[in-house]
C-alpha cells in the first residue's frame, strides 16, 4: 500500500501496456484491427490526460473535447490554408490549446463541481460552434481533408505507423502521468482532490496547481486531436462536440479515476464497443450507455480498482 | 524571548454583530498561549483571521515584525503559519505518509517540467520530504500507522496526524484548534506530552476546552468572552480570576481544582 510499491505496481503496468502495443499486431494485422487500436491508443491519450485533472486534482471537465478540437483543427486548418508545414501544425496547437487552457481556466477554476462542469461545457460548445460556423477555414459541418504528415518526403499514412505512433506516444503520456502522481506537483494535487481548505493551509496554491492539471490535460487533448485527425486524414466538428467530452469523462470515471490505468480501460471499452456492436447499430447506444450505468451501479470505483482489490482479496 | 506572531486590533463582524472585538495578543517563541473561553466567544474566528481565511475588519497581523496582514491562506502557510482544524481537514484518500507530506509543500522546490519528466531533482525532493514527515510521524507517535489510508483511522489518531503534518512543515508559528477535543484520556495525556516536546522553537497558539491540560501546559493564557478579551495572563492569575470564574470556569470550576492539584 505505500507510495513505493504502488509506482512499482505502476511501472510495471506500463511494461504490460508496452507489451501489448509490441505484441498486438502479430495477432491480429489486418487493417481494420490496426486502425481501432490506433484509435484507442489516442482516445487513452486524451483520457489519460483528463485523469490527470480528474483524477489527481478532483476537478471535472465537460470540455475536454474542445481541446481535442484545437488540436484536431489547428493540425488540419493551418497545413491547409496557410501553407503551415504539419509538424510545425501540431506544435501550433499544443500551443495554441495550452493558452487557451490557461485563459478559460484561470475564472473558471474558481468554481467547484456543477458549476465547474457546467462553465467546461459551454466553454467546449463555443469550441464546436467556432469550428462549425468559420467553413471557408475548416468546411463547416462537412469537415475537411486533413494533409498528410510527411517527414524527409516519407507520408505518414499507413494505419500500421500510425499505430506505432500512437501507441508510444500513450506509453509516454502514461508514464508522464504515473511520475507526477509522486512528485511534489502530483502531492499538491492529490491535497486539493480531499481538501482545498488542508492544501492551502499547508502552503499549496490551490489556484496555479489547479491551472496546471487543467493546462497539462488540454496538451494531452491536443495531442490526441492532432494525432486523431492526421491518422484520419479527415476530420469532422464531431471531434469536439458534447458527446466526445462526455465520453472522455466516461472513460476515466468507468475505468476508475485514482489511476491512469483506469482511463485507458474506460477508453479501450467505449472505443472499442461501438465498432463490437456495429452490426446492431440500433442498439448500440443502448447497449453503451447500459454497460456506463451498470458499471457505475456495481463498480463505483471503477473497473481498475475493483479488479485491484479483486485480486488483492484472491492472493490472501 | 522574542515574539513570532503580534496580532494587533482584530475585529470581525458578521451581519452586523461583532464576532470578534479588537484583540491583540503576542506569542513568544517558544512558548504555548492558550486561547480559552465559552463556545461561540469567537476562538475558531479569531484563529481563522490570523491564517487568512477571514478577512478581518480591522486589525493587523505581524510575523517576526512583518505586516501579513490580508494575506491568502497559503502565502501565509508558506511563511511558516501553519494551522490544524476543530474539524478535521485530512487527505482522507491518502495515506498517513503522504498527508504529512503535504505538510512539506512550502520547501519543495521542484518545477512542473521537472515533475512532469521526473528529472533526479524530483526524486532527491521526494526522498527529503519523505525523510522529513517520517520524522514528524515519529515525533508524534504515528510511525506504525505511516502506510495506513487515513480515512480509517480512529478520530484521535487523525487529530495527531493533523498536528504531524504541521510540524511537517516546520512552522514559525503553529494554531492548534481543539487538539484533545473528542479524544479519550489516554490520547490527551498522550497530545499532552507531544505538546510540550513541540514548543522549542515554535510559537504554538493552543484553542483548547481541556482546562487541566490548558493549565498544566500553557505560559500565558487569554480568556475570550463573547468577542472580547476577559483576562489574561499566567495559569495561575486566571485560575483565580473572579471574573474569568463567573464567565467561563464555573462551569469547569471542579477541573481546574482538580488540575491545581
Amino acid at each position: 500500500m505505500n507510495g513505493k510499491s504502488e509506482l512499482y505496481v505502476s511501472s510495471r503496468a506500463i511494461g504490460l501496456l508496452a507489451l501489448l502495443i509490441i505484441i498486438l499486431p502479430i495477432f491480429a494485422n489486418s487493417n481494420y484491427v490496426i486502425r481501432i487500436a490506433a484509435l484507442v491508443w489516442i482516445m487513452g491519450l486524451a483520457a489519460v490526460g483528463l485523469h490527470i485533472l480528474m483524477g489527481l486534482a478532483g476537478q471535472i471537465s465537460l470540455g475536454h473535447a474542445g481541446f481535442f478540437g484545437i488540436g484536431a483543427y489547428a493540425s488540419a486548418v493551418l497545413p491547409a490554408r496557410y501553407g503551415v508545414p504539419v509538424p510545425l501544425a501540431i506544435f501550433a496547437g499544443i500551443a495554441a490549446s495550452s493558452l487557451v487552457a490557461y485563459l478559460v481556466g484561470k475564472p473558471i477554476l474558481r468554481l467547484k463541481g456543477h458549476y465547474l462542469a457546467i462553465a467546461t461545457l459551454g466553454f467546449s460548445l463555443l469550441v464546436g460552434l467556432a469550428i462549425t460556423s468559420e467553413v471557408s477555414l475548416t468546411g463547416g459541418p462537412d469537415g475537411m481533408d486533413v494533409e498528410r504528415l510527411s517527414l524527409g518526403g516519407f507520408v505518414i499514412e499507413a494505419p500500421m505507423i500510425w499505430y506505432w505512433i500512437s501507441g508510444i506516444l500513450l506509453i509516454g503520456g502514461t508514464a508522464i502521468a504515473v511520475v507526477l502522481r509522486d512528485s511534489p506537483t502530483g502531492r499538491a494535487l492529490r491535497a486539493i482532490l480531499d481538501s482545498e481548505i488542508a492544501a492551502a493551509s499547508m502552503g499549496v496554491d490551490v489556484a496555479r496547481r489547479k491551472l496546471q492539471a487543467f493546462v497539462i490535460a488540454s496538451v494531452y487533448a491536443a495531442v490526441a486531436g492532432s494525432a486523431l485527425a492526421l491518422m484520419n486524414g479527415f476530420i469532422t466538428p464531431d471531434v469536439a462536440g458534447f458527446m466526445v467530452s462526455v465520453e472522455f469523462v466516461a472513460m476515466v470515471v468507468i475505468g476508475g479515476t485514482a489511476t491512469p490505468f483506469g482511463a485507458l480501460i474506460g477508453a479501450a471499452l467505449l472505443t472499442t464497443l461501438p465498432q463490437l456492436l456495429a452490426s446492431f447499430s440500433d442498439y448500440q447506444d443502448i447497449v453503451v450507455g447500459l454497460i456506463i450505468m451498470l458499471s457505475m451501479i456495481f463498480l463505483r470505483q471503477g473497473i481498475v480498482p475493483a479488479l485491484g482489490q479483486l485480486f488483492r482479496r484472491k492472493s490472501r | 524571548m522574542s515574539t513570532v506572531l503580534e496580532v494587533r486590533n482584530l475585529s470581525i463582524t458578521f451581519g452586523g454583530v461583532v464576532a470578534v472585538d479588537d484583540v491583540s495578543f503576542d506569542a513568544p517563541r517558544g512558548e504555548i498561549l492558550s486561547i480559552i473561553g465559552p463556545n461561540g466567544a469567537g476562538k475558531t474566528t479569531l484563529f481563522n483571521m490570523v491564517s487568512g481565511l477571514y478577512k478581518p475588519r480591522t486589525g493587523t497581523v505581524l510575523m517576526d515584525g512583518e505586516n501579513v496582514s490580508g494575506l491568502s491562506p497559503f502565502k501565509l502557510a508558506r511563511k511558516g503559519l501553519s494551522r490544524t482544524f476543530q474539524n478535521l481537514q485530512v487527505f482522507p484518500q491518502q495515506t498517513v505518509l503522504d498527508n504529512v507530506m503535504v505538510g512539506r509543500a512550502r520547501w519543495e522546490t521542484t518545477s512542473l517540467v521537472q515533475d512532469l519528466l521526473h528529472l533526479p531533482a524530483v526524486a532527491r525532493q521526494n526522498q527529503a520530504s519523505r525523510a522529513h514527515a517520517l520524522s514528524a510521524l515519529e515525533r508524534t507517535g504515528l510511525a506504525s500507522h505511516a502506510h495506513t489510508i487515513a480515512g480509517g483511522l480512529s478520530y484521535g489518531v487523525l487529530k495527531r496526524l493533523e498536528i504531524a503534518r504541521a510540524i511537517a512543515s516546520e512552522p514559525r508559528v503553529l494554531l492548534l484548534d481543539e487538539p484533545a477535543a473528542g479524544c479519550n484520556a489516554v490520547e490527551t495525556e498522550e497530545i499532552e506530552t507531544m505538546l510540550r516536546g513541540l514548543a522549542g522553537d515554535v510559537s504554538i497558539v493552543l484553542i483548547e476546552h481541556d482546562m487541566k491540560m490548558v493549565m498544566r501546559l500553557s505560559h500565558q493564557v487569554l480568556v475570550l468572552n463573547q468577542g472580547r478579551i476577559l483576562a489574561r495572563g499566567k495559569p495561575d492569575e486566571i485560575r483565580s480570576n473572579p471574573e474569568v470564574i463567573a464567565a467561563y470556569l464555573g462551569t469547569h470550576a471542579k477541573e481546574v481544582e482538580d488540575a491545581s492539584n
